[in-house]
């Protein structure tokens, strides 16, 4: 047998990240300095996205795959890098937790959803999933003398644990059900072998959805995420509710609709039920929090359940819509956890719902651009929220799904409740005691990078749309 | 139906309407929030500007077509075949004045009366002004449903920041009535999309037919939305907390403006766009209106507050306008549509008047009132104009609107004939009443002394008298506009409705 060495230029990003991220480990015991490695790591992360260009193509036999869809992912969870080392670098001196391992771990768990983006087969999905949950449960737990944050690793890792078990599981019955774990020979053997309503087979689907319903925080697989997000680090949190939550989505639409794109109906069957109970748990949980980290959580849970309505489409504009709307939600949700970061000062953890009474008075700007995130995440014209949610109505409605747009759009009414109680807050109460904003320049960049994205992706959608349609044209 | 595009006026002068309040509110934003004066003339000059450059639609505007006017139509989202696509007819063309004009209006209104955060105050207003002339002109139906959400934003921080007492609840009832509305408009819109070969293009949709079953859905999804707006019987409840809470400029821009919108969407395209529909339920929204009609009148003699009685009297007028839509005759429609602008005329006078006095005053009460005509009699003059106008007093313009619509509703039901006439009895009586127990009486205590009106506030309610007389003595100065549009679309709606016509004719039988 002779040994061919396999292409590398479709894993070339993945291989740059890897020596970049060791680098940036060894380079932390020399450089005393932290804002040196944040810098690095966004040089690092940029470099990453220069050879991303150049990655087209499939390798390792299939295992590997780098098309348009993973493209567009990886470069949501590179956008997700840079806007969340900038709005850490202050904060993370503030928690006192100011340590390079920071960076680092964020990098090792972006280079775990990149794997994930491109698996062409179920184990290299599982490696990359557990690249990144367990750089993300360190990465939760960072503040090490804060219980809060030591629940929130520890809740995060046992149940997401769980979750990895589960796949491992689907993944073992579908390799007993088919002989192989590569994504398109499962799915080409389905279609040969008319598996269509094997119990087998939905079983394992139904595993499948359970482990990565625990990624994207989807009812009833959603009860880390309340505790993890409001235990972890703030700028934590908006890594995790952005980057797994898209990289859970990525291996989903992969699986489901490359693997298991022609029993379609059967998993819809399972995904409609969990989309449901997503909308419905997330903005009515969401309603009666009084932390603002919480309440994003719920808010981010519910999200889950919009973007779920795209995948259960099953369609090409569906996958594209998925893509639109995360990449959207990552602006926009960033663009809230960074308001959230700027509230939170030496002494003073600026949580609650009640810091923001007032607002606008003492800080005015702070309080347009909170303003202008909430009714972008509520989906108000003219936000970029609008768009994403927009595209993911229409083309489950163009797949026949009127009737669950209907409970969509109901439930994103209610939501309005919750996200303008903020703005309410804000903007109609007096302030009760001066708070002060920790600002830095990564942080105001980061925040002027999103609320422009918001506004000009509401405004002018076409670019991103078109995009998304490209990306998802080969499924 | 063909729609040829034409513009007569040698700039694209709806965008300019569209954006220069937009840009305006941009442009404070950029202003130092210490200067007051600057920012309250700014916005001034944007708003009068923009008047005087929508005054262009009148002197251009051709009243013998009913074809869209003034068109403008680029790509905008060219994979969901979204159009940036503008346009007028005799329907929108008067509203469209009618927002600029307001606006003016509620920025003089405001001088004074806005003590904190004025220039969100008045980047909120232009911002809304915007949005308010886009709904008017839009010809995508995602151009209008995006215009339409937006000013949600604006007007719930109008109600909301610079409101009354119970402002807040105010402000989120307002929104999440509307937002309910709309998001089943939306489910609307996009199936519409899917059913008619992808196109949002309201013109296009117009001119095809839709299943029967899907009409009634459709119908039911955009009443949804535009009867919360109006508001009509029985979601009208989110418009006397508004009302009464907004500042004066947010009232008389819900009154003058907002709700208008409602019943604009019906005209644009509920029955256009689903004539069979439309013509099967007129019965049921013929009751609807004449119970708003009828139920608001009744209400408002019950309200000790002033501008919740104004509030209430909305939700019967609106009864008048709608009643008048769905006669489906040429009178009815006329009058409904000259309705909207009289009740737009007349309320907005009346919200101004109200916030002119509470400015002095700062109660709402009525028993807090009485005898202000030996205090202020300019003031009290004009509130009487303004009353005579609202009860649809001849030589006023309220007499005309409903005239029409009341002539137009014995042709559909005699029933409703009647019963929409007792409410301009109702009408009648608390309107006087209310007149009578702020105007005259003992003089109270608490307004002895106030100062009459200054030229700043003559200077506002002084456009408003002269419409109120225009439109009362020669009303065929605006019906005019109207007139080729309203024939085109009946001709629709009656051509378009083949076995609807029979089912609705027997419902009218018995109402009969």
């Amino acid at each position: 047998m002779q040994f061919v060495m396999s292409d590398l230029g479709p894993v070339m990003p993945e291989i740059a990240l890897t020596i970049l991220a060791l680098v940036i480990l060894m380079a932390d015991l020399f450089i005393k300095r932290k804002a040196t490695i944040a810098l690095m790591s966004i040089v690092s992360i940029g470099f990453v996205a220069y050879l991303l260009a150049g990655s087209m193509g499939t390798t390792f036999k299939g295992l590997y795959v780098s098309d348009g869809y993973s493209t567009f992912f990886k470069l949501i969870f590179i956008i997700n890098v840079i806007l969340t080392v900038l709005i850490s670098v202050k904060y993370i001196e503030v928690e006192k937790v100011n340590f390079g391992e920071y960076y680092s771990l964020i990098l090792f768990a972006t280079l775990g959803m990149m794997l994930m983006a491109s698996a062409g087969d179920l184990i290299v999905l599982y490696l990359g999933l557990e690249l990144m949950a367990l750089s993300t449960y360190v990465l939760a737990g960072f503040i090490r003398y804060d219980i809060k944050s030591n629940e929130a690793a520890m809740k995060y890792f046992l149940l997401g644990a769980f979750a990895s078990a589960f796949l491992l599981y689907g993944t073992a019955m579908i390799y007993g059900l088919t002989g192989t774990t590569d994504i398109s020979a499962i799915s080409a053997y389905i279609v040969e072998h008319g598996l269509a309503s094997n119990p087998v087979l939905l079983l394992s689907m139904a595993l499948f959805a359970a482990a990565f319903s625990f990624k994207i925080a989807a009812v009833p697989f959603h009860m880390w995420a309340p505790d993890a997000y409001e235990g972890a680090p703030t700028s934590v949190t908006a890594f995790m509710s952005v980057g797994p939550k898209a990289a859970g989505f990525a291996v989903l639409g992969r699986v489901f609709m490359g693997a298991f794109g022609s029993v379609q109906v059967e998993w819809a069957a399972i995904l409609i039920p969990i989309a449901i109970l997503t909308m419905g748990v997330g903005n009515i949980i969401a309603l009666s929090q009084t932390n603002i980290k919480r309440m994003l959580a719920y808010s981010s849970i519910a999200h889950a359940g919009y973007i779920l309505l795209g995948i259960i489409a099953g369609t090409q504009d569906g996958m594209a819509s998925v893509l639109t709307y995360m990449l959207i939600y990552g602006f926009m949700n960033i663009g809230a956890f960074a308001v959230v970061i700027m509230l939170r000062t030496e002494g003073f953890k600026g949580d609650n719902i009640s810091d923001y009474q007032g607002l606008s008075k003492t800080h005015p700007m702070a309080a347009a651009l909170m303003l202008i995130f909430m009714f972008s995440l509520t989906g108000i014209p003219p936000t970029a929220g609008f768009m994403g949610k927009f595209y993911v109505f229409m083309s489950a409605i163009d797949a026949g799904y009127a009737w669950l747009v209907i409970v969509a759009v109901i439930f994103s009414a209610i939501s309005a409740y919750f996200y303008l109680r903020i703005v309410m807050y804000m903007y109609m109460k007096e302030p009760k005691e001066t708070v002060r904003l920790s600002t830095s320049p990564g942080l105001g960049l980061a925040l002027a990078i999103t609320v422009a994205a918001v506004i000009i992706i509401g405004v002018f959608p076409s670019a991103v749309v078109n995009f998304a349609r490209i990306a998802v044209a080969g499924f | 139906m063909e729609q040829a595009m034409t513009n007569s006026v040698g700039f694209p002068i709806l965008s300019a309407l569209i954006f220069l309040p937009i840009a305006g509110a941009a442009l404070i934003l950029l202003i130092n929030r210490g200067k007051e004066d600057l920012i309250k003339w700014v916005s001034l000059g944007i708003s009068i500007i923009t008047f005087l450059v929508s005054l262009l639609l009148l002197t251009n505007f051709d009243k013998t077509t009913h074809l869209m006017q003034f068109t403008e139509k680029h790509a905008w989202i060219p994979a969901w075949n979204v159009n940036y696509s503008v346009g007028l007819d005799g329907i929108s063309v008067l509203f469209v004045l009618l927002s600029t004009l307001i606006t003016i209006l509620c920025i003089l209104i405001s001088w004074n009366s806005i003590k904190i955060k004025l220039k969100e105050f008045f980047i909120s207003l232009l911002f809304l002004e915007g949005a308010m002339i886009g709904v008017f002109c839009s010809l995508d139906f995602i151009l209008f449903y995006i215009f339409w959400e937006a000013m949600l934003i604006p007007m719930y921080l109008l109600i909301g920041v610079w409101g009354g007492p119970n402002r807040i609840y105010a402000a989120v009832k307002f929104f999440l009535y509307t937002l309910v509305g709309s998001v089943l408009m939306l489910v609307g819109i996009i199936v519409l999309y899917f059913y008619s070969g992808r196109t949002f293009d309201i013109l296009e949709l117009m001119t095809q037919s839709y299943p029967f079953q899907m009409q009634l859905l459709l119908f039911w999804a955009f009443f949804a939305a535009f009867a919360v707006k109006v508001p009509m019987f029985p979601v009208h409840t989110w418009l006397p907390d508004a009302h009464t809470e907004a500042p004066t400029a947010g009232s008389v821009v819900l009154a003058a403006v907002l709700i208008k919108m409602g019943a604009y969407g019906f005209l644009r395209f509920s029955l256009p766009i689903l004539p069979e529909a439309s013509m099967a339920m007129t019965p049921v929204m013929i009751g609807l209106s004449v119970i708003a009609i009828i139920y608001g009148g009744l209400i408002c003699l019950a309200q000790t507050d002033l501008k919740r009685l104004i509030a209430y009297s909305s939700v019967s007028h609106m009864g008048f306008v709608t009643l008048g839509i769905f006669t489906l005759n040429t009178q009815g429609m006329e009058g409904g549509i000259l309705q909207m602008i009289n009740h737009g005329i007349v309320t907005g006078a009346l919200f101004l008047s109200v916030g002119a006095i509470y400015d002095r005053t700062h109660t709402r009460q009525i028993a807090d009132y009485g005898g202000v005509a030996s205090v202020m009699p300019i003031y009290a003059a004009m509130f009487l104009i303004f009353t005579f106008a609202s009860i649809g007093l001849p030589a006023t313009n309220g007499f005309v609107g409903e005239f029409l619509i009341i002539l137009g509703a014995f042709a559909a039901s005699q029933l409703a004939g009647v019963l929409a006439a007792t409410g301009i009895i109702i009408g009648a009586g608390y309107m006087l009443w209310l007149y009578q127990r702020v105007f005259f009486m003992e003089t109270n205590p608490k307004v002895s002394g106030l100062s009459d009106l200054d030229a700043r506030e003559i200077v506002t309610l002084l456009p408003m008298v002269i419409l109120i007389f225009w439109i009362g003595v020669y009303p065929d100065a605006f019906l005019d506009y109207m007139r080729a549009s309203v024939e085109h679309l009946l001709e629709r709606v009656h051509t378009g409705s083949g076995q609807a016509i029979a089912t609705a004719g027997d419902v009218m039988e018995l109402l009969k």
